[in-house]
């Protein structure tokens, strides 16, 4: 498959689904407070949890990340379900800005532990959205157990990434039955929101990975400003948005299986270091060369403005502006055949033992279909100069369900009911 | 394990020649002057003596007999240590012959013993006429320097190659063993080179995770898993055999080469951003732990670059000269710690601290040759 550009912008249309904002309310008092409408300052009101699909996807990307991977170590498939709904009832209180618990962090009986961790107490929603996603080891353990009943009903684009030339992946950080990525402006709001789901699910999960992610590295609507990576460039340029409708429905959102996963989605989850010592001595020059786009503006080589297009013909010099080894050449939809909603996070976790930062870019994508999407475009990258500055350590696929439509639904209930 | 034979390093003025007359060896494509002279040099184990303190500005032979117990070098360095040539390999009770021409200016003359460290130096002096070349001369000559070292590398390597796929196909582990790290040597200096052949360089160096799924695994590590970790050669044959092909692809194309100046100053620094990036973690010799000699040859590699662009720096920027010359001479000098015997010890005897050390000495040279690019594009 091979697209111009044409088809894909074309089909912009208006509204960004699944981002309605409310308001905060007295969040400054308390978490305690029901959402009121009044509206708050950018960056600290509620998104909207109920919704056909999760928020967390096409919502504008918040700033701060922190993604969680469980594995379910319960045999007990009602255990489970139990979990899930009372997860359904901390999102829903935590993304308006409330208490995980009824109780509160507070509020409760002295003798008992309270049913919130309360490092949020007095900070605002702050744009959260809890995302959740099942691992193809829910539905078939590595050895084939179906320890749930679920086995049948694993959709067959829910299967484990091939390896792909240059990965270095660790697999105690990578796969997990589950998956939780919270989002929100304020990183406390983010931990402290995966901490009570962790909380929650003592004895019946475990926590088998988790990523923090300090900075937004894209754009998932048209509204924001393109973010830098630690490379120094802007990322997200040209990224699927959430004014895009069309091309959503297409590359991102699954429909037409007739199953539980019509109006969700697939994650893919990769965890790069980027060698940001090795990058820094590079030359402007050859640092732009290797990305296809300038660093100032973010222009693609050969063009002035940042979203100028990017033209593969264009020439400066007698050859041609964009090289083909470079990332954004390869990474184009022209060039890959496909599209994927790119909403990855800086991270430095700490140092390395060898004098380097431990930097790079938690890179999470969402599309129709792993195979069609991310597997297609990795694949095409195998000849990018910035393989040259990049290891992938980490690596996992998860199938995140469409949304929850309201008080009485639940995350998974598609698939378990 | 650790010998490098024939390599050939020139780097100086444009009407340079250098033959060696080293065991094996290529010559270096020089315009075939003759010496007028022959100066005698004495080596042993704790001594260099050198037949002369001054000559004349043209072609001279040296004479080098080893007459101590250790295998020894002989090289002949101008200012920064940009080798004007060298012998290399000369074993105890052997006499080998290095012709070079010398352009008027301050030269070193160093023997090797044991093959490490910075050697027994001599001054030497050569008066005459000096040449005065424009920036476009200096410029042009760095590039037939340093294109002349690849082809000898080149050779080299598939000399040594050729030992060691021969050794392979004998079923001899030991032998093959100690051959293995030798011709990586040759390919590792000049890295940079078989990179820009595209899929040459993956063909010949790939490790296991560079390969994707269904992808086919070939070249030197593949056999370096094959002695080391499982010590079975019976189906190493095929391997080897398309080792051997491909390198002689590479010596082909390495023929037709054209090099541009920062392409000198780019591979310098992709060098040891190869050490930074993948050997300083030990993942390129992952089964022989031969990580260190890989180190080696690519900051030898990378020197040589720099050396040939030399003339050039120090005119435009002397103070970066001069910084150069000290921080190559010091991750010399920190690599040289992990000496052993012939050669290195192995990575997994290195500790944390003494590999962060590596690291930081890599990282602190790097910066300087990443300022190399602007002052040769000028
Ligand atoms: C650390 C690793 C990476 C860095 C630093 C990086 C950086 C960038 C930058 C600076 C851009 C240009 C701005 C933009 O259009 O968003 C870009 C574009 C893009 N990247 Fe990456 N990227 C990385 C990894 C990946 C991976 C693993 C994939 C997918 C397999 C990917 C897919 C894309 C796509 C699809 C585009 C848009 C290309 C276009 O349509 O022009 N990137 N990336
Ligand atoms: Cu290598």
């Amino acid at each position: 498959m091979k697209l111009s550009r044409r088809d894909f912008f074309g089909a912009a249309g208006v509204g960004a689904a699944g981002a309605v904002a409310l308001g905060a309310g007295s969040w400054a008092a308390g978490r305690d407070a029901e959402p009121a409408t009044a509206t708050a300052a950018a960056g600290q009101d509620a998104v909207e949890f109920h919704g056909d699909r999760q928020a967390g996807i096409v919502t504008p990307a918040q700033d701060r990340l922190h993604f969680v991977s469980f594995d379910v170590i319960t045999d007990d498939r009602d255990a489970l379900v139990r979990l899930l709904q009372d997860w359904t009832t901390a999102a829903r209180r935590m993304t308006r800005g409330q208490d995980a618990g009824p109780v509160g962090a507070v509020q409760g009986n002295e003798y008992a532990p309270p049913d919130d961790t309360g490092e949020a107490l007095g900070l605002p929603p702050a744009g959260l959205t809890l995302t959740i996603g099942f691992g193809p080891t829910l539905f078939r353990t590595a050895d084939g157990t179906d320890r749930f009943g679920l086995a049948d009903r694993q959709p067959a684009a829910l299967v484990e990434l091939p390896a792909f030339a240059g990965d270095l992946i660790d697999p105690t950080i990578s796969g997990g039955d589950l998956c939780i990525q919270a989002c929100a402006d304020d990183p406390q709001v983010a931990v402290h929101a995966v901490r009570n789901l962790a909380r929650i699910g003592v004895g019946l999960v475990s926590v088998r990975w988790s990523q923090l992610g300090f900075g937004r590295t894209s754009s998932t609507s048209s509204d924001q400003v393109t973010p830098r990576n630690l490379f120094g460039f802007k990322d997200g340029t040209d990224n699927l948005k959430a004014e895009q409708p069309a091309t959503l429905d297409r590359f991102v959102w699954v429909s037409g299986t007739e199953s539980w996963m019509d109006g969700g989605s697939y994650l893919v989850s990769r965890k790069i270091r980027m060698l940001v010592e090795v990058w820094d001595r590079q030359n402007l020059r050859d640092q732009q060369q290797t990305i296809g786009r300038t660093k100032g503006s973010g222009a693609p080589l050969g063009q002035r403005g940042e979203f100028d297009p990017v033209d593969f013909t264009t020439q400066v010099e007698g050859d041609v502006a964009v090289p083909p080894t470079s990332h954004v050449f390869l990474a184009h939809p022209t060039n890959s055949g496909t599209a994927i909603l790119r909403r990855g996070y800086s991270f430095v976790d700490g140092s390395d033992g060898l004098g380097r930062l431990d930097a790079g870019l938690f890179f999470l994508c969402y599309q129709s279909d792993p195979e069609t999407g991310f597997v297609q475009v990795q694949r095409n990258l195998r000849t990018d100069k910035l393989n040259e500055y990049v290891q992938h350590t980490s690596s996992a696929v998860f199938a995140c369900p469409p949304g929850v439509t309201g008080d009485d639904d639940w995350w998974g209930s598609g698939l378990f009911g | 394990m650790y010998a490098r034979k024939t390599s050939l390093v020139a780097a100086g003025a444009a009407s340079l020649a250098l033959l060696a007359a080293c065991g094996g060896g290529s010559s270096a494509g020089g315009s075939g002057s003759e010496a007028s002279d022959d100066i005698a040099v004495s080596a042993t184990d704790t001594t260099c003596d050198v037949d002369a303190t001054e000559l004349d500005a043209g072609t001279h032979q040296f004479t080098v007999t080893n007459t101590g117990s250790s295998t020894t070098e002989f090289y002949l360095y101008a200012e920064g240590d940009r080798i004007m040539g060298e012998v290399e390999n000369i074993a105890p009770g052997v006499a080998r012959t290095l012709l070079v021409e010398l352009p008027a200016g301050e030269y070193q003359a160093a023997c090797k013993p044991g093959m490490v460290g910075d050697g027994i130096r001599n001054a030497l002096t050569v008066t005459g006429e000096s040449q005065q070349l424009s920036d476009d001369e200096q410029l042009q000559t760095a590039v037939e320097d340093y294109t002349r070292y690849v082809g000898s590398q080149t050779t080299a390597l598939r000399e040594q190659t050729q030992a060691f796929v021969d050794a392979v196909n004998a079923g001899d582990v030991a032998t093959a063993q100690g051959l293995y790290q030798v011709a990586r040597t040759y390919f590792e200096r000049i890295e940079p080179v078989a990179e820009s052949f595209g899929d040459l360089d993956p063909r010949i160096d790939a490790r296991e995770n560079d390969v994707e799924e269904g992808g086919t695994w070939t070249g030197f590590h593949v056999l370096e898993r094959d002695l080391w970790q499982t010590g079975d050669l019976s189906a190493s044959g095929p391997v080897a055999d398309q080792l051997m092909t491909d390198v002689d692809d590479l010596v082909t194309r390495v023929q037709t080469l054209e090099l541009q100046p920062l392409d000198l100053a780019n591979g310098a620094l992709g060098l040891l951003d190869e050490i930074a990036s993948s050997k300083i973690t030990g993942e390129e010799e992952r089964y022989s732990r031969t990580d260190l000699w890989d180190f080696q040859a690519n900051l030898d590699g990378s020197q040589t670059a720099i050396a040939s662009l030399r003339p050039v720096i120090a005119e435009a920027d002397p103070d970066l000269a001069a910084a150069l010359d000290s921080a190559f001479a010091a991750t010399q000098a920190d690599l040289a710690q992990f000496a052993s015997g012939d050669g290195f010890l192995l990575y997994t005897e290195l500790t944390t601290e003494q590999l962060q050390g590596l690291s930081d000495s890599i990282n602190a040279l790097a910066a300087q040759v990443s300022q190399v690019p602007a002052v040769v594009a000028g």
